[in-house]
């Protein structure tokens, strides 16, 4: 494992990230996969809501938001 | 979902697959794409259908479907709801899932946005999985330019091997290519060689396993290697979706359950399990339209969304952001109050004008009274009230909505209010729903299949009658223009009346939270699931189109079901006004039934009465009221605003009797259409009961402690 390696929630907005791993299951793995979240895919964080969760991210070429549950188990390396 | 009778109406419910062809040669085209695409725009431009389109995700939840004529043929255009992917993981995955597979289109149209295509070909490459009869739209090419985006169609079409054409749906570019296209690939004209897209050795090999014992069942009802992918990734809703339209079992025959267990062993040597399996199906797709982009777009500018970004910043930020939605709100409401006050007194004056000139026809006639007093003052005076007090604030109100959907500022709505939802363990697309059940609570109530969770979507159907609809709304604002800004209408008055809406919207928001929190804790147990929001682009809106679309599609839609259910309420208000039992007429001997438990909850026997009389439609609530106090009063000439007001002070009405009345009408049972609606939608009487009695009883409580509070502590 390599120490880069943080959860998506934890990368700071305005940084850019690669997707290294998923670590959810079932449904909510799929719908990451349905984002284009695959291993290498490009994120940038952008914007958290009023509250500090859900945070917006920029993922190929469009911006979801996650809550910090479903971000928490996006494993992503900072660039 | 837009606010239509087809939306509102029984034939929305019917997601059935069966299409009706009027000819033998109609052709069926499935028009599929990503949420927020422009696909409902490109359906109204060739079909004239005004499905109800709107910069959020989500607004097709069921099929819509619509004709139009190109050439010499005639094409039926089904639209399915927008989806990411067909792999059925939502209810509107499955429904456009199940069209494309078993609605045997003649071709299916995949409407795609150009800013941000490599995400959206996901949907193609899997739709071209299914089927090859396939015409690619890639739409939004203007904002593409605008961004400096600039797409190789040629190319596009070429690496996909199906026709693709370009289109700027809004202004209408195009779409006659896009129809040309259509044509050519339902008439054989051309045959599409798609794009296969090949897995790497060992699922291939599985493949080549199962496919022929399919191929062997199913002949060519399906695509046998798409079925072959689904059932190794263990698709179970694809195998009941087959049961269920092509009465099919696939997994009784023998044959197949053998070539499954062997490719699932081929699969599980190779070390591939079953997560793995489809991250590698999804990559490999991924990564497929990753490279066709590389090769058929070119960014001139990367930096295209800073705008975008820009204006996010301030609308959801920690400070402005839900200040910024509440005076947003506000901003509507008293443009809303303050423009339909003089509109109201023209259109009250000119229609009882009318009424006196039809008194006048009667007389004239020689009817006898009863006759006179049944139509005139019975139906033709209730739907009088009907019009001029709904149709100026309904004329105002929805442009401004309208516009604020167009822009795409919803979404934004639902990603500053998710965490309050989160909090109270829902799903935070509840927004998106209550933002359509300011349309129409039944409409909101369809819209809740956006939410995939069931018990999640349950909180938001039972929630969804505290955002006051189309018909509540005008209630409102008629009780406030009435009581509140008619006396004096000084900018101050209309301040006030703008801040009381408000906060009986905010409040309305707030018992959403408070309920729902409750139903996590109690009956509908639970912890929030995933959730996923896009926020899209926002984009100029198109005034002229707005107005149009909002006077003619809602405003005057909410008018005709109005009006249809107030002539007859207005003749049985009459009647009952004029039978007589005893000293008192029927009218006021109910209202006595009712009062003294309306006096409790600081309403009077008349306006509870008129919240049942208006089951069937909410909008008839304040004419109700109005008609049964001129009935049992005197006062038999109104023509403005101030008159109003002194007909309700002189039957009683004080500032807490609006404020109940107000919060009873946000708090009550749903309308028949939106009971009617819970029932098909969760198939359960029981949680139709439950959205019954949690508004009811929570609207009953609240007024009972404001009326006893404001009265014990003397403020009245």
């Amino acid at each position: 494992m390599n120490e880069n390696i943080i959860p998506l929630n934890y990368l700071p907005l305005g940084k850019k990230a690669k997707v290294t791993a998923l670590i959810s299951e079932g449904t909510i793995r799929r719908r990451m996969l349905d984002l284009g979240l695959t291993n290498g895919t490009e994120i940038e964080a952008l914007q958290r809501s009023p509250s500090g969760d859900p945070i917006a991210y920029h993922i190929r070429g469009a911006v979801i938001a996650l809550r910090s549950e479903e971000a928490s188990k996006i494993m992503v390396v900072a660039i | 979902m837009g606010l239509t009778s087809q939306s509102t109406g029984i034939g929305v419910l019917d997601s059935e697959l069966k299409i009706e062809r009027s000819r033998v040669d109609d052709k069926v085209i499935a028009l599929a794409g990503n949420p927020n695409v422009g696909k409902s725009t490109v359906f109204n431009s060739l079909t004239g259908l005004n499905q109800h389109t709107g910069n959020w995700p989500g607004k097709t939840v069921t099929n819509a479907q619509g004709k139009y004529k190109h050439k010499d043929k005639s094409f039926i255009m089904v639209d399915l709801p927008g989806t990411y992917s067909l792999m059925a993981n939502s209810v509107e995955e499955g429904v456009a899932r199940d069209f494309i597979c078993f609605g045997n289109p003649d071709a299916t149209v995949i409407v795609t946005d150009a800013t941000c295509l490599e995400r959206n070909l996901n949907l193609v490459l899997q739709t071209l999985e299914i089927t090859s009869n396939v015409v690619v739209c890639v739409n939004l090419l203007d904002e593409a330019k605008r961004k400096k985006i600039s797409i190789n169609l040629e190319e596009l079409s070429n690496q996909l091997g199906v026709p693709v054409i370009g289109t700027s749906a809004r202004s209408g570019r195009g779409l006659d290519a896009l129809m040309d296209a259509v044509y050519e690939v339902t008439n054989q004209e051309t045959a599409n060689l798609p794009l296969q897209i090949a897995y790497d050795d060992t699922i291939e090999e599985a493949i080549r396993i199962l496919e022929p014992a399919i191929q062997e069942q199913l002949k060519d009802k399906l695509n046998s290697r798409w079925i072959a992918i689904k059932l190794l990734d263990g698709d179970e809703t694809l195998l009941e979706a087959i049961q269920k339209y092509l009465d099919y079992n696939l997994t009784s025959d023998e044959n197949i359950l053998q070539k499954i267990s062997e490719a699932k062993e081929k699969i599980c040597i190779a070390g591939i399990d079953h997560n793995m399996l489809r991250d590698k199906i999804v990559s490999h797709m991924v990564s497929i339209a990753e490279t066709i982009c590389s090769k058929s777009i070119t960014f001139k500018n990367e930096k295209y969304n800073q705008t975008d970004r820009k204006i996010d910043a301030i609308v959801t930020s920690r400070i402005f952001g839900i200040p910024l939605m509440i005076g947003l709100l506000g901003v509507v409401f008293w443009l809303t109050i303050t423009g339909a006050n003089y509109p109201s007194e023209i259109i009250a004056k000119f229609l009882f004008w009318i009424e006196d000139q039809l008194t006048v026809f009667f007389t004239w006639l020689g009817t006898p009274s009863w006759v006179h007093g049944a139509l005139v003052m019975g139906v033709y005076r209730t739907l009088a009230w009907v019009v001029s007090v709904m149709l100026p604030p309904m004329a105002i109100f929805f442009p401004l909505f309208t516009l604020l959907e167009d822009l795409g500022y919803l979404p934004r709505v639902a990603f500053n209010l998710d965490n309050f939802f989160k909090k109270s363990c829902a799903h935070g697309k509840q927004a998106l729903t209550m933002c359509m059940g300011f349309g129409c609570n039944a409409a909101g109530i369809i819209g809740c299949r956006i939410i995939d969770s069931p018990r999640e979507r349950l909180i938001a159907m039972i929630t969804n009658n505290f955002v006051p609809c189309n018909g509540r709304f005008p209630t409102l604002i008629a009780i406030i223009t009435m009581f509140f800004a008619g006396a004096v209408a000084s900018p101050f008055q209309s301040l006030i009346s703008t801040l009381l809406l408000t906060g009986v919207i905010v409040y309305g928001v707030f018992m959403t939270l408070i309920i729902s929190k409750i139903l996590s804790k109690t009956i509908l147990k639970g912890l929030p699931s995933s959730f996923t929001l896009e926020l899209p682009p926002y984009r100029k809106p198109q005034i002229a189109r707005v107005i149009v679309r909002s006077v003619f599609d809602r405003t005057l839609f909410v008018l005709g079901r109005a009006i249809s259910v107030a002539a007859p309420a207005g003749l049985i208000i009459w009647i009952m006004a004029n039978i007589h039992i005893g000293d008192l007429s029927l009218l006021s001997h109910c209202a006595g039934f009712l009062n003294p438990f309306a006096k409790l909850i600081g309403l009077d026997g008349y306006i509870l009465m008129a919240f049942i009389l208006g089951f069937p439609a909410n909008e008839i609530v304040v004419p109700i009221i109005i008609m049964s106090y001129m009935a049992t009063g005197n006062i038999m000439e109104l023509n403005s605003l101030d008159k109003l007001r002194e007909l309700l002070v002189s039957h009683g009405w004080t500032w807490l009797t609006a404020v109940c009345t107000m919060l009873f009408s946000l708090m009550h049972w749903p309308c028949g259409t939106t009971c009617w609606t819970i029932k098909k939608e969760s198939q359960s009487w029981k949680w139709t009961i439950v959205s019954f009695l949690i508004p009811t009883i929570t609207g009953i409580v609240t007024c009972f402690f404001i009326a006893n509070t404001v009265r014990l502590t003397g403020l009245i």
